[in-house]
């Protein structure tokens, strides 16, 4: 099956947050927002601003009825500045005019002077001088310590990892309407509906009650709108109260790169003990989180980053630390993977150093250290139904490794500059939100009486395809034909209290909540069937293919008769539903607990293909086996196989966030931040799905599918590094991703000798 | 600046009186209300606001797909636009179903655009290959699917058209029996002369205090300047051409990346070109962007000037009474500094090709290989005969403010032997010749590195055999 919106989409029909039909009177807001890092507003005159034609008001964070406060885990993060700037692209006021030209036109009037302070972007030079977001987190195992002694080798390296762009096509935005009675209604792309809501009765000091957050689909937002979206929905609300007008938001594309975060950057240092057969014995790991000004979600991407330190491996002791440092960039936050992609690739890294160092190859000490069942996390939770090694021999296997090796040692042989490499990457990524509070979901079904299903979740479809699958597994506890069945808006009034549609969740949370409400029915209608059919067991009732049955046998009744003759007999055909993940855990006193529901495993084997001449490369292939559960959509599983794949390349090779001391952002447009295009994807991409692998966590058997696969890129970094080495010995070269085409030549080649550079 | 226009947009014909400084895209979105053009960038880099122009040429329409964000309105006067709605019928077309089939959409976003270059993919060509196709899709930037579902759709597209017609040759009426255009496309040539008519009879030209060329400069950096400035159109000014005129080539300035690109002159003389010229911006933007338009943007980095340095062109420069010429290589005298006054613009450039046996190669790195703006291009012309060097001429970009030739290296080849000692003595003249500096595009190290790789490049690119090339690299 297709994504519900598939037919939509390709006929340009389906709406987002700026191709609604306004009401009449609409104003629209532009943001003014911070010009310097970090520094005191000394002086901010909005008067001209005011005057200019066309404009309605400015507002400050004086205007704010209620508390200027929109952080969510911690409280430090205010909707407009007060009187100190962290970041170029902090909100200041906003200006609502008739149009968003005038509002913008104004914006170029509003007079400010600041007080300059320092600015730090660094997250080491943050941590040296003491600005943290929390205090630094511990996860250990064993004793590391003790164990350095034992190891044949032990290695220390530094490991610097870029941040990346989240590049959802449709920029952050929203639309918020005065409703009657003071309340609010707010249109909103953000995967966080009740977020906004919460945060909207915040700003305006109104009960929740009064906000109605509703959610049609998002233009993408691998976590960019998880908790940023939020902001700008609420600044809609906040000038709609003032106004008692509808306003309308959309960012520009510029002010969406300039004034959002992104995923962290991190730098990090490793320690690793391995024994000469490969066996890793201790692995030691600090990370120096870049949070950016304000904490957003760090502490739980951090979080994540400290439960994925060991990836699919196991070892005996670990110690990993994390810092979240805070400094003057715009607030880093979700990105898929959250968190997690940056903990693997460091222990991929001292796997790949130690690797070369005892000059066996790197896949060896990969497959000697996988976690197999009865192993235990090191955050305590005991591993079972582990797929990591069935995924990663079978893609040793099925890709056929060692003939690949061959083909690629003659080419390179008979390549004076072109020279090849290949890595693998396994992938091992629990599933369940750390926060553990966070997993949990509700479902609203209604059948109606003409037999066809209306079903609201707080599943927000943002490409992922979630609504297919809801529309998949409500279909098939009904037994009815799938186009029976809609999946409504994401919507507070009908949904209250929803979880972000994030940590790949979405389809496990409300695709169980909705199978249960739909059971609900499904019960309700069996018991009046036998009353229908002059029979007296429900439980012998089915239902197949809308027809149904009684012991197995058909009867005359169908799906809709059945509904209708339930509902002409007063019974309910609505059921909400609710849904919270069993058996997780997790104490965070002692960092010890079982947080994940599940895992989901994989390995991926990557080719590249570097030109050493010119520092350029090709990905040639990228051969993965991956462990989908019993898949509910092939098709979509697939397209987020490839898509996370590409994404998580794109993060390692040629996406680069550039920006100057002043925390200004160089690359802050898409002809200077370049994501992967038609031409950069693999030439060749295979994915093979596990067979015989159930979850009794997911519906109807799945596993979660929107994060795991971007991790597979990591491959691709190494891939690239082991092509450079075939054309020089580059041990030793700095580890720094994202291995841009400067970084390979600069490797590759002695720099330049220059008269300036002799001097 | 309000001005008269008529077109077809889709199957609806538009007479009024438009800001004709605005962007197609704003028509499009906001006058219109068709919403399946999408914004995302405003700077042509993503495709997503992709339509298609249908303009008369020789009695017939011939269509090409530019991306609208930077599309001056002004240019659709008398064209047919097609936007996502145009192609829309009760079923779906071809490449829709396709896309529906493959699953090729995920948040929806770019599929317009995709949708819109693939159809017109399929329009304009005749023998269907997977590669030409993805290059019509090289400007459309998806997020979410890694494109390969996308490519997938278009091998089905491609066989099930091929399948269905296997003789060939898409003409207007098989298109639409196949479903890949709605019924009203066939009327469209008889309604565009019957504008371009009325357009004839009533032009009236206006002063204008900017001259548009494609644009692709001018509303990515000047946006808010154009727009509410009265525009001039440089495809106004003559019909484009490109001409030998005895060793001349002669070209006009308002001729396009694409047609130069496409032209039986540059394949004949440049065959390496074809390729190379790929690397340049993306189709849509090859399909606006014109030359002297990338000339006096005066960027130290555009692609077409780092070629036409190298084959030492010449500019004809009119203020509309007198005209002047001026080298290329004179013309620019500091960043974005040029010798021409206000009122002049480049009416033509042409450069001699009375060399003998010669070569050219262009190399360009950027971080993105295509659709990106280079960190270092460079070109190389070189006349010889036997191994030896008549005439070498060797421009560098993004290495100076300006666009820069060699001219001590390429005075230095001159008359040496190929060969690896030649070269990397040239190469110490290359580093006294270049200033590069820091920036996004990379590090004054980096540059200073590349630039020297590309030169080598252009030896073992043309001369594999007279250089020892495990040595050289």
């Amino acid at each position: 099956m297709n994504n519900t919106d598939t037919i939509k989409h390709v006929k340009g029909e389906s709406l987002f947050v700026d191709d609604f039909t306004l009401h009449e009177g609409t104003l629209h807001a532009a943001v003014f927002d911070s010009t310097i890092a970090h520094g005191k507003i000394k002086r901010l005159d909005v008067s001209k601003a005011l005057d200019f034609s066309g404009v309605r008001a400015v507002l400050t964070s004086k205007d704010i009825p209620g508390e200027n406060q929109i952080g969510n885990i911690i409280s430090d993060e205010t909707l407009l500045a007060e009187d100190e700037v962290r970041f170029i692209g902090e909100p200041i006021a906003l200006i609502i005019a008739d149009t968003a030209e005038i509002a913008r036109s104004a914006r170029e009037k509003i007079e400010i002077e600041f007080e300059e302070l320092p600015v730090i972007i660094n997250p080491r030079e943050a941590y040296e001088k003491g600005n943290l977001i929390a205090a630094p987190v511990t996860f250990s195992m064993g004793d590391v310590d003790k164990v350095w002694d034992e190891c044949d080798l032990v290695l220390e390296d530094k490991v610097e990892i870029g941040g990346q762009e989240h590049l959802y096509l449709e920029t952050q935005g929203a639309i918020a309407i005065p409703t009657e009675g003071g309340g609010m209604k707010i249109v909103s792309s953000t995967q966080s509906p009740t977020a906004v809501q919460r945060v909207a009765a915040r700003i305006l000091n109104l009960p929740m009650h009064k906000i109605e957050v509703d959610v049609l689909r998002l233009g993408g937002a691998f976590g960019g709108k998880e908790d940023q979206a939020t902001a700008w929905a609420v600044m809609t609300a906040l000038a709609a109260y003032k106004l008692g007008k509808p306003v309308k938001l959309v960012l520009q594309r510029e002010e969406d790169l300039r004034m959002t975060g992104k995923r962290h950057p991190y730098s990090a240092d490793f320690k690793i003990g391995v024994n000469t057969e490969g066996k890793i014995l201790a692995y030691e790991a600090t990370y120096y989180q870049n949070a950016g000004a304000v904490a957003d979600l760090s502490t739980a991407i951090l979080e994540r980053t400290l439960f994925h330190a060991t990836n699919s491996y196991y070892i005996p002791n670990v110690k990993a630390t994390g810092i979240s440092c805070r400094t003057n960039l715009p607030p880093n936050t979700a990105f898929r993977g959250f968190g997690g992609p940056q903990g693997m690739f460091v222990i991929e890294s001292a796997i790949h150093n130690a690797a070369r160092k005892l000059n066996i190859p790197v896949y060896e000490i990969q497959r000697k250290n996988l976690i197999k069942d009865g192993d235990k996390f090191y955050y305590g939770q005991q591993i079972k139904n582990s797929n990591a090694q069935r995924c990663f021999n079978e893609a040793v296997t099925e890709f056929n490794l060692s003939q690949t090796e061959d083909e690629i040692r003659k080419f390179n042989s008979s390549n004076h500059y072109v020279k090849k490499g290949i890595a693998l990457m396994p992938v091992c990524f629990g599933i369940s939100f750390t926060s553990s509070f966070l997993n949990q979901a509700s479902a609203l079904v209604h059948v109606y009486t003409d037999g066809s299903v209306s079903v609201s979740t707080a599943a927000i479809e943002m490409g992922q395809g979630v609504n297919q699958k809801i529309r998949n597994v409500v279909a098939n506890t009904f037994s009815i034909n799938v186009s029976r069945v809609k999946v409504e808006t994401t919507n507070t009034t009908r949904i209250a209290n929803t979880s972000p549609t994030a940590a790949s969740s979405g389809a496990d949370l409300n695709g169980n909540a909705a199978v249960i409400a739909s059971k609900n029915i499904l019960e309700r209608l069996k018991a009046h069937a036998v009353k229908e059919i002059g029979e007296s067991n429900p439980d012998l009732v089915e239902i197949k293919n809308e027809k149904i049955f009684y012991d197995g046998k058909p009867t005359k009744l169908t799906w809709e008769e059945l509904v209708w003759k339930t509902y002409f007999n007063r019974i309910s055909l609505s059921s909400h539903a609710y849904y919270a993940t069993p058996d997780i855990y997790f104490d965070r006193k002692i960092n010890q607990g079982s947080p994940f529901a599940y895992h989901v495993y994989g390995t991926a084997i990557i080719v590249s293909k570097v030109d050493c001449l010119r520092g350029r490369y090709e990905i040639e292939s990228v051969n993965v086996v991956h462990d989908f559960g019993e898949s509910i959509d092939t098709k979509i599983d697939l397209g987020q196989v490839e898509g996370g794949i590409v994404q998580g390349i794109g993060w390692l090779t040629v996406e680069e966030l550039v920006q100057n001391k002043e925390g200004k952002l160089l690359s802050n447009s898409l002809s200077t931040y370049k994501v992967p295009d038609i031409y950069s994807i693999p030439k060749e991409m295979k994915i093979l799905f596990l067979k015989d692998s159930k979850n009794k966590y997911g519906p109807f058997n799945s596993k979660a599918i929107g994060e795991p696969p971007f991790m597979y890129g990591i491959a691709a970094y190494f891939s690239i590094i082991n092509a450079m080495n075939e054309f020089r010995d580059n041990s030793g070269m700095e580890i720094s991703a994202p291995i841009t085409p400067e970084k390979v030549l600069l490797n590759l080649h002695q720099p330049v000798k220059t008269e300036s550079t002799a001097r | 600046m309000q001005e008269k226009l008529h077109f077809v947009l889709n199957n609806e014909e538009i007479s009024g009186e438009f800001n004709v400084s605005s962007t197609l895209l704003s028509f499009i979105r906001e006058t219109k209300k068709l919403t399946g053009t999408k914004l995302v960038c405003r700077e042509g880099d993503c495709g997503a606001c992709t339509v298609l122009v249908g303009e008369l040429n020789n009695g017939e329409v011939k269509y090409k797909t530019v991306t609208s964000c930077i599309y001056p309105l002004a240019k659709v006067n008398g064209k047919h636009i097609v936007t996502i709605e145009g192609i829309n019928g009760v079923e779906l077309t071809p490449v829709q179903n396709e896309f529906v089939n493959e699953g090729a959409t995920q948040c929806g976003f770019c599929t317009p655009g995709f949708i819109m270059s693939l159809t017109w993919y399929l329009i304009t060509h005749t023998n269907y290959t997977i590669e030409e196709a993805i290059n019509a899709l090289g400007g459309n930037i998806c997020r979410c699917t890694g494109y390969a579902s996308i490519i997938r759709s278009a091998e089905n597209v491609i066989k099930s058209l091929k399948d269905g017609n296997s003789n060939g040759g898409e003409t207007l009426r098989k298109l639409i029996k196949l479903n890949v255009l709605p019924e009203y496309f066939t009327d469209i040539k008889i309604r565009l002369q019957q504008i371009n008519e009325k357009i004839a009879a009533e032009t009236d030209s206006k002063p204008y205090q900017i001259l548009v060329g494609g644009g692709t400069d001018l509303y990515v950096q000047r946006f808010d300047k154009v727009v509410k400035s009265n525009i001039g159109l440089t495809e106004h000014l003559s019909k484009a051409y490109i001409r030998e005129d005895g060793n001349l080539i002669k070209i006009s300035g308002n001729m396009t990346f694409e047609q130069f690109k496409e032209s039986g002159i540059i394949k004949k003389y440049f065959p390496r070109l074809q390729q190379q010229l790929n690397l340049v911006a993306s189709l849509p933007i090859r399909n606006s962007a014109t030359i002297s338009g990338n000339i006096v943007n005066a960027s130290p980095i555009g692609d077409l000037t780092i070629i036409l340095l190298a084959l030492d062109a010449s500019l004809i420069l009119s203020d509309g009474k007198n005209e002047r010429k001026v080298k290329l290589k004179d013309f620019y005298k500091g960043y974005k500094l040029l010798d021409k006054s206000e009122d002049e613009i480049i009416t033509e450039i042409f450069f001699s090709l009375d060399f003998g046996n010669h070569n050219l190669n262009f190399e360009k790195v950027s971080k993105r290989t295509y659709l990106d703006i280079a960190s270092v291009n460079s070109t190389m012309f070189i006349a010889h005969s036997e191994g030896k060097i008549n005439l070498c001429r060797i421009s560098a970009g993004g290495v100076a403010p300006v666009p820069l030739l060699l001219k001590n290296t390429s005075e230095f080849l001159s008359g040496k032997e190929i060969g690896n000692a030649v070269i990397e003595e040239a190469l110490e003249i290359v580093q006294s010749e270049i200033s590069p500096i820091s920036d996004v595009r990379g590090s004054e190290e980096y540059k200073r590195l590349l630039l020297n790789q590309l030169i080598k490049a252009h030896f073992i690119e043309l001369f594999p055999q007279s250089v020892n090339i495990a040595e050289l690299v």
